[in-house]
């Protein structure tokens, strides 16, 4: 399915712009690069790793990750802070089906006005995507995140 | 153990009751040195953990009391024991996993070993080292293995939830949380078997007594939790009672969800959104369970480090580990039950959401206690105001009020003597 080069890079850019919309803010954009039936997640890697379900953010469908940019822009009062992404190149785990399976290291900062910088995530991407009409989508975003103590909160997705 | 208490570092509380608290009371090293002491060293239960996590013989969890790193392990008979994870050697805190399974305890620094129970079973070269007719080194002749166990606490365990005391003179589990909140608690852990879900941690940048009063606080919920009121999940018109044990320091508020529009409640608030529709309800999709009998949201408060939660379907024990004057971890471990079907599971996982770290009504409370917290930093001599619904403490049948606040001052205020 996937000639080298060209859709390695087209695997690329959708890592990188999704990593760009989060960093500048573009919330309402963030659902856009899911496919309607979709699932995200952001789950310590404790509980992933024993198979414990739980999630400290479980989306089930686009309809649900619009809900939370909603939440976090009108219900959910927070510090204010920017957010900076450096993820790692995709690695391809398995191409079948249609569907790709690729992986990345992330680290997400935080910087809060008049605070320094500090690390807010670090983990792994573990994801599905599919080629639509529109381009690269992700089917699912799992975000295993290594730093399971959380300096207090998360309030946008990573 | 450390002993820095001196009455003339603390400040003089200057008001009467408990309606006006100083800031130093969130900031004073020495109060909190006397809190650790007096509030989670002694004459107090903490709560440590769920049998659930330990089902099996050797199964061991590690976890704090207070400041203090302890290790609970299931018992070959069966028993849960607690002991605190300092080797009786040198002092190492040998335990390094938060969970796992041993038959014994192995300090790896010089190969002590302890059974389940914390008694020294082995001292490596305890008789010293026999070479070519020469005995090298070796404990002294006094030295008794019997007297050298790990510090063992006292645990209590109640419907499958575990407590620990290192005061061996601890009033039973039941006195402690009394006849007005034992009916709430054994309205969640009524004996059947719990099934954890997960674990969310937080650190949050405040002092551990913020979080007690957020829970003990419903003034605040129907206003700081826009998701809650336009959801009819919890309002400030609702169906409420407050109910608190004959000291003040544990609390209980239950409620119960009644039909969602504007109304009252919602009138003049900033916060409140008309036109909040979900794109996709299955996160406040609600199935009531025979259990609840009434109330569809119990939080339940006991002092001074366990919060339970029933919200809806969603339940969490959440454990208070104070870090000094200016912080604590928080430390969510959701739970269901082990009949719940693919449904209920479902359901627990999904509104989930709604809490921890990221939670759309949990998430904003660690933000503000955050912001209290840089405000007592920075003027301890400042004072704040807990009068909403009065001056004193004690039941109440609404939740526009912080007397569960009050309650849990006035009984802090004679145990720390300030």
């Amino acid at each position: 399915m996937l000639a080298p080069n060209s859709d390695y890079l087209a695997l690329q850019n959708l890592y990188s712009d999704y990593a760009t919309c989060l960093d500048d803010g573009h919330l309402e954009e963030w659902p856009e690069f899911f496919l309607d039936e979709c699932e995200y997640r952001i789950q310590p890697r404790e509980n992933y790793e024993r198979s414990l379900p739980l999630s400290i953010m479980w989306l089930e469908s686009k309809g649900m990750l619009k809900d939370r940019v909603y939440g976090v822009r009108n219900t959910l009062y927070h510090d204010p802070y920017y957010q900076r992404h450096v993820v790692s190149a995709p690695r391809v785990t398995r191409i079948a089906g249609g569907e790709i399976r690729s992986e990345a290291n992330y680290l997400v900062l935080r910087i809060k006005r008049d605070e320094l910088p500090e690390i807010l995530n670090v983990g792994r991407y573990i994801d599905t995507v599919r080629e639509t009409p529109d381009g690269l989508k992700f089917k699912a975003r799992l975000c295993i995140f290594d730093s399971e103590l959380i300096q207090n909160s998360i309030i946008y997705p990573i | 153990m450390l002993n820095h208490d001196d009455s003339s570092a603390i400040p003089q509380w200057t008001h009467d009751g408990s309606s006006r608290i100083p800031f130093w009371v969130y900031t004073n090293p020495t109060v909190y040195e006397r809190e650790l002491e007096r509030v989670f060293y002694s004459k107090h239960w903490n709560y440590v953990g769920l049998e659930a996590e330990i089902p099996n013989h050797g199964d061991f969890k590690r976890t704090k009391l207070g400041e203090r790193s302890i290790i609970l392990a299931r018992d070959a008979d069966g028993a849960v024991n607690a002991v605190e994870n300092i080797c009786a050697h040198r002092g190492a805190q040998f335990c390094r996993e938060r969970f796992g399974n041993n038959k014994e305890f192995l300090c790896p620094y010089h190969q002590w070993t302890y059974d389940l129970k914390g008694n020294l079973l082995g001292v490596p070269f305890r008789r010293g080292l026999k070479k070519g007719g020469e005995v090298r080194g070796g404990m002294p002749a006094d030295f008794s293995i019997a007297d050298h166990p790990l510090t063992k606490l006292k645990v209590a365990v109640r419907n499958g939830v575990i407590f620990a005391s290192f005061d061996h003179d601890v009033e039973p589990l039941e006195d402690y949380v009394g006849p007005e909140i034992l009916p709430y608690f054994d309205r969640t852990f009524d004996g059947r078997r719990l099934k954890v879900i997960g674990y969310s941690r937080q650190r949050i940048s405040s002092n551990w007594k913020l979080m007690q009063e957020n829970i003990k606080d419903p003034y605040h919920v129907g206003l700081l939790h826009t998701w809650f009121v336009m959801f009819g999940l919890i309002r400030g018109d609702q169906k409420s009672h407050l109910v608190m044990d004959a000291h003040g320091r544990h609390g209980v508020m239950a409620s119960t969800r009644e039909a969602v529009d504007g109304g009252e409640a919602t009138k003049g608030l900033n916060s409140f959104k008309q036109d909040m529709k979900l794109n996709d309800t299955r996160i406040i999709d609600i199935k009531p369970e025979p259990w609840w009998n009434g109330p569809t949201v119990v939080m339940l408060t006991l002092f001074p480090n366990l919060i339970v939660q029933q919200q809806s379907n969603s339940m969490s024990t959440r454990q208070i580990m104070p870090r000094g004057t200016g912080a604590f971890d928080f430390v969510w471990t959701h739970f269901g039950f082990e009949n719940d079907d693919q449904d209920m599971a479902l359901r627990r996982l999904r509104q989930a959401n709604m809490f921890g770290p990221a939670g759309y009504v949990s998430a904003d409370d660690g933000e503000v206690l955050e912001f209290c917290q840089d405000s007592y930093e920075q003027d301890t001599n400042h004072i704040a105001i807990a009068e909403q619904g009065g001056k004193d403490w004690g039941p109440s049948n609404h939740v526009i009020t912080e007397n569960v606040l009050r309650g849990m001052y006035a009984y802090w205020r004679k145990v720390m003597e300030i």
